[in-house]
């Protein structure tokens, strides 16, 4: 599993790569979770349904990922702008 | 006024976030974006196209870059609001900045239009330019093979 965050002036920026089958490493994709909404990112889960649909799922703890996500997309939480 | 290497490095920016948008959305939502720089979302339905009878989503939204969200009603496609949401006090690249729409709504449609500001219609967006984009799109499916 790997975390994405979107970056200004940069596009994404890989912060956390891991294996969900080593505790050491889920440890590791856990604090970086909590990391990153402490900062005030929202966390997709970019899914493909059957037929080949593309969804989203805005997840707001961890053990909301599932388990097989390939990627989780962290961008700044969205507030009234323009 | 950008020097020319901020403009190349926010040009590597928005072909990286490109990348990552097409990885995510399906595959019409990317030739659309492609052709119009614009996609649309229906709402509850999950991106199909609304249903003749009563099941399908009732209204949609079309994503533009660093532009408000505009709804539109699904049946009569009739303009309802702009929803102006922003992410970050730092500009996104403008895919980056779809994709952040895309995932809200699709993950969560009201969070997002509850953390929106909500305008009439023509207070950022052009009205007769949004419905030319909706007949567009409208023509373009039509000719797209299935």
């Amino acid at each position: 599993m790997i975390f994405l965050a979107m970056k200004a002036g940069h596009g994404e920026v890989l912060i956390a790569e891991g294996d969900l089958e080593d505790p050491e490493q889920e440890r590791a994709l856990i604090a970086a979770f909590r990391a990153q909404l402490d900062l005030g990112m929202w966390a997709a889960v970019p899914l493909e349904q059957p037929g080949g649909r593309r969804a989203a799922e805005l997840v707001h703890r961890f053990e909301d990922v599932p388990r097989d996500a390939e990627r989780v997309i962290f961008f700044p939480r969205a507030a009234g702008g323009c | 006024m950008l020097t020319l290497e901020q403009l190349e490095r926010e040009q590597r920016a928005e072909e990286r976030a490109a990348r990552l948008l097409r990885s995510c959305i399906n595959q019409e939502e990317w030739a659309m974006y492609e052709a119009f720089g614009l996609i649309r979302v229906w709402a509850r339905a999950q991106g199909s196209a609304p249903a003749s009878t009563g099941s399908g989503p009732t209204h949609g939204y079309l994503i533009y870059a660093h532009k408000p969200l505009v709804g539109f009603l699904a049946g009569s496609l009739a303009l309802v609001g702009e929803f102006c949401v922003a992410f970050g006090g730092e500009r996104l690249p403008p895919s980056d900045d779809v994709l952040a729409k895309w995932l809200a709504l699709r993950g969560d449609e009201r969070a997002l239009i509850a953390s929106a500001n909500v305008d009439p219609i023509g207070r950022q967006t052009d009205p007769a330019r949004v419905r030319r984009d909706l007949e567009r799109l409208a023509g373009w499916e039509a000719e797209r093979p299935r």
